[in-house]
């Protein structure tokens, strides 16, 4: 496992793949920051920065994911690592974590954009800590989510532009939920907003329901590709 | 060494492989013959763990490939069709990769140049793969199977794509690597495993249609032998003894090839050496022999006669029904 872990890692920084995904990761974010706080001479409007950072990890994260299996899939190297003394789960997994370091990476060094609220000014602690938190879980959820449909297909533009649309699909449930006329429907589709869990972490809470969904999310997706590698050797 | 049972294969509707059953013993260099898509490569991806079977067993030394995967995997050493690079490395980045992903406990340094110096890749070792040409990336492949001194070696198709000289290249080193390995190596180029084999099982449709040692494959498809002799003197004559002689099943004239001797094709009688009383007959009669030659069946006839009965079989029976 750890041996896919260290060549993927490696591979984000043979390709440029990971440098766009750094980068733009960090302008976006700072543009962003600025625009909200900064520009506002405010930190009451953290919380509209956090909802924005979710939607662009919906679009920036699957350019990620995209290619952890499609890749192996269209240049037959999978036949390799299932050949390989590794168990199922440890290939996924070393795939997941390669991802999700990159991105965990990234977000630490963004969290410097914060040192400069607290040279300007009085923030909230407390709601700071809780929204990171929250936003690094669901954007851990969304790799999971892209490596799930990364292992779904051999093209990795597939694999982007459906992980984009399952993601942001997820996130526009909160505005549609409501609309739904049946009561069952709404309360099924409900389990799958993000945004419903997210509000807690906005109101300055560390909700642990909401932690263990996002939590749960990451696994749900991780396990169904650990299934997809188990049945298509079946079939 | 390696077992199979009883295997079989099914994709939606289609038989891939059909209740195979075959043993490799240690240190032979088995070769697994047949047409494309007979269903060699489904029954190699079977053995290494990367498709499961419908049906049936598969072990590599005593471990079942479904029961302990892991264990029976780290005993094999696998080159699949297209060898399996990632082209952004380079050979020593890739190797040491493979080295990582097979959990190896040798020096690292000194066993892939070991394996660097037996499939010669030593001059490309910094390279990356993606720059190397269609020979070093198979070489490369083979590294790969070699690496953690795995005790059974599966090659699908190595010398696919090669020029002539690399294929006498990889068969050597092929040849030489069954000296310490177990070795299944698939093709469908037929003096290959001429070459390096010491057992043959062939596969057609799915179906095992003969499994013998290279040397016995001839007889055991063909038992008859035919030979070509050179005969002076009168061809009626000649033609009326030599049917007359024991052992002897059939004579035809091919037709005067030198000045004064005429050719006669002869096929003996089924595990029957004629030559001597041959000789025997015609120096009494004073009609000097001037050359025999046997004739052996080359594994193309076998093959083609082989599969070709299979298909003869399936439509009698489809006729019949």
């Amino acid at each position: 496992m750890f041996a896919i872990y260290k060549r993927e890692l490696r591979s984000y920084f043979v390709t440029p793949i990971g440098y766009i995904f750094c980068g733009m990761f960090l302008l976006v974010s700072g543009l962003l920051f600025y625009f909200t706080t900064l520009a506002n001479q405010s930190t009451q409007s953290l919380g509209e920065y956090f909802m924005y950072m979710i939607f662009m990890f919906a679009i920036l994260i699957p350019l990620l994911t995209m290619k952890l299996f499609a890749e192996d899939r269209r240049t037959k190297t999978e036949q390799l690592l299932l050949t390989a003394p590794v168990s199922l789960t440890g290939m996924v997994m070393g795939k997941y974590l390669a991802a999700l370091t990159i991105y965990g990476c990234t977000f630490l060094v963004n969290t410097v954009n914060f040192v400069l609220l607290y040279m300007y000014g009085t923030p909230n602690t407390a709601s700071i800590f809780a929204n990171i938190l929250g936003v690094f879980l669901i954007g851990a959820a969304f790799v999971a989510v892209g490596l799930f449909l990364s292992s779904l297909t051999q093209n990795q533009l597939i694999a982007a532009v459906s992980s984009i649309g399952l993601n942001a699909a997820m996130l526009l449930l909160f505005f549609v939920v409501d609309s739904i006329p049946f009561e069952w429907l709404q309360n099924v589709l409900a389990w799958f907003s993000i945004l419903d869990r997210y509000v807690p972490f906005m109101n300055q809470t560390l909700s642990i329901p909401a932690v263990v969904y996002f939590f749960s999310l990451a696994a749900v997706f991780v396990f169904l590709t650990v299934r997809v590698y188990d049945k298509r050797r079946w079939s | 060494m390696i077992e199979i049972n009883g295997l079989s294969k099914v994709f939606g509707t289609q038989r891939a492989v059909d209740d195979v059953t075959f043993r490799v013993e240690e240190g032979e260099i088995m070769g697994f013959l047949g047409p494309n898509g007979a269903g060699k490569s489904t029954t190699m991806n079977i053995l290494t763990g990367y498709l499961s079977a419908t049906g049936g067993t598969c072990r590599v030394n005593g471990v079942d490939i479904l029961e302990n995967p892991l264990e029976a995997k780290r005993n094999i050493g696998f080159l699949p069709e297209m060898p399996p690079l990632y082209t952004d490395m380079t050979v020593k980045e890739y190797l040491s990769f493979i080295y990582d992903l097979k959990g190896c406990t040798f020096p690292r340094q000194q066993h892939i140049r070991e394996i660097c110096d037996v499939v010669k890749i030593g001059d490309v070792y910094d390279r990356l793969i993606g720059n190397l040409s269609k020979g070093y990336r198979q070489r490369v492949g083979i590294a790969q199977a070699l690496i953690g001194n795995p005790r059974v070696l599966i090659f699908d198709e190595p010398t696919v794509g090669l020029d002539p000289k690399q294929i006498i290249d990889i068969r050597n080193l092929i040849r030489m690597l069954g000296k310490e390995h177990t070795i299944i190596l698939s093709t469908h180029i037929l003096p290959e495993v001429q070459a390096v084999c010491d057992r043959i099982v062939v596969i057609n449709k799915g179906k095992i249609v003969a499994n013998e040692k290279t040397e016995d494959l001839v007889t055991a498809v063909d038992g008859s032998r035919k030979m070509v002799a050179k005969v002076v003197g009168p061809q009626d004559e000649v033609l009326k003894t030599l049917k007359g002689v024991a052992g002897i099943r059939s004579v035809d004239v091919l037709g005067k090839r030198d000045t004064d001797s005429i050719s006669y094709l002869i096929e003996s009688e089924e595990r029957v050496d004629a030559r001597k009383p041959l000789f025997y007959t015609l120096a009494s009669k004073g009609w000097p022999l001037v050359g025999l030659e046997g004739m052996e069946l080359s594994l193309e006839d076998i093959f083609i006669r082989l599969v070709g009965e299979q298909r003869k079989g399936r439509n009698t029976k489809g006729g019949k029904n």
